[in-house]
């Protein structure tokens, strides 16, 4: 099971008929304790909406006296606050019923804002890790949550229409907050990888690389070689905002190569099937038929 | 109307006092609702639960940016409807406009 598979145990804070009312300290308490511990909670009151029923296993806590009345066909616990911790109840019924557990992981992963995405295909390319997909409808589309490198927002650095957020990032517009003209603005400059690395990124990377390896080869200076890693890499980080532990992860240039060739290899069939289309549409009005 | 309120428990961008202020009032009002762990989460996880949150009718959330909550849904593959849903944001409003939104 990854990180992002599996029900959550819903749990009921159950105060109807049948029960004794909870003091507020308690229910506060109770709310707090299992929404902290990753547990979803309704609070249900007579003759008012809350979300329905769905096939997650529930578990019905409260100061029960019986057995409040269930949907037929549920598997509902129940168990009573008298007996003891909610929060136990709530983990001893977890385990019971094989829900899932809480997990030690920020969700973070790229979140598209369809209304400025224009499919550009920008953070596909850019993308190291695989996070990015296309759908049936050749959309762009986030396909492996679960690749996203924590604290990681680089691709949302490099979409020249503000369109990718991390809702649990600091700043806007990237965590969600309204984009503003001069956040256009910025991200336009900042999309601009050859303002950034003096060329096209690949390229600059091939560079770089043959240049260390020429420099390498004849000066056999290590460490002058490594200060000028350490240099760049300090430079991705404070332009992109690109945590340690993703530097660390960089592929090599050739990896990188044989990913803009997949990736163009893609777009280029893509593109194919799309003439193809088209082409077939032209003869069908051009013929009548 | 229903009421749904995020705790954004996996993260700390929204601030702690302004949760715990929303979550207790909300507690202590007795009017009924729902409170998820973590409304990123259920997205990664396209949790069917968001789903029943989308199509039930008119909602209001109490989470964060308007602009992310609505593509979370979006992202889950349970869009919310153009109407009846309000958002407000935790990491920006008071808890006194958001629990007087919630409750009126």
């Amino acid at each position: 099971m990854t990180r992002t598979e599996g029900k959550n145990l819903r749990v009921v804070l159950y105060e109807g008929p049948g029960s004794t009312r909870l003091e507020d300290d308690e229910r506060f308490q109770t709310l707090s304790t299992l929404l902290d511990n990753g547990f979803e909670v309704t609070r249900p009151v007579a003759g008012q909406e809350v979300a329905p029923a769905d096939d997650a296993p529930v578990l019905v806590l409260g100061l029960l006296d019986k057995h409040p009345p269930i949907a037929p066909g549920q598997e509902v616990h129940f168990r009573s606050l008298s007996d003891g911790d909610p929060l136990g109840a709530a983990r001893e019924v977890r385990e019971t019923t094989g829900a899932r557990k809480l997990e030690a992981w920020k969700p973070w992963f790229p979140v598209i804002d369809f209304d400025r995405c224009t499919n550009c295909m920008q953070c596909l390319t850019f993308c190291l890790f695989d996070v990015y997909g296309v759908d049936k409808q050749q959309q762009i589309t986030v396909q492996n949550e679960d690749n996203c490198k924590t604290d990681c927002p680089a691709c949302s650095r490099v979409c020249p229409e503000v369109a990718i957020l991390f809702p649990k990032y600091g700043k806007g517009p990237i965590n969600g907050d309204i984009v503003r003209a001069e956040d256009i603005q910025r991200e336009a400059m900042k999309v601009d990888i050859s303002t950034l690395l003096g060329g096209d990124l690949y390229g600059a990377l091939r560079t770089r690389q043959r240049d260390a390896r020429k420099r390498f080869s004849t000066e056999r200076d290590e460490s002058k070689a490594l200060l000028e890693r350490k240099r760049c890499l300090g430079k991705l980080k404070k332009d992109l905002d690109i945590p340690d532990e993703v530097l660390m992860t960089l592929p090599t240039a050739e990896d990188i190569e044989e990913r803009t060739a997949r990736a163009r290899a893609k777009l280029e069939k893509r593109q194919a099937k799309s003439q193809t289309v088209r082409d077939k549409q032209a003869t069908t009005t051009d013929w009548g038929i | 109307m229903k009421i749904l309120y995020c705790n954004c428990t996996y993260a700390k961008v929204v601030p702690l006092e302004v949760k715990k202020d929303v979550l207790r009032r909300l507690s202590d009002s007795g009017q009924a609702f729902d409170a998820v762990a973590d409304l990123c989460d259920m997205s990664a996880r396209k949790d069917p639960a968001l789903n029943k949150i989308a199509s039930g009718g008119c909602t209001k959330i109490a989470a964060c940016y308007p602009r992310a909550v609505k593509w979370l849904f979006h992202a889950a593959g349970t869009p919310l409807p153009d109407e009846g849903i309000k958002v407000l944001n935790m990491r920006e409003d008071s808890p006194d406009n958001i629990v007087r939104e919630l409750l009126t």
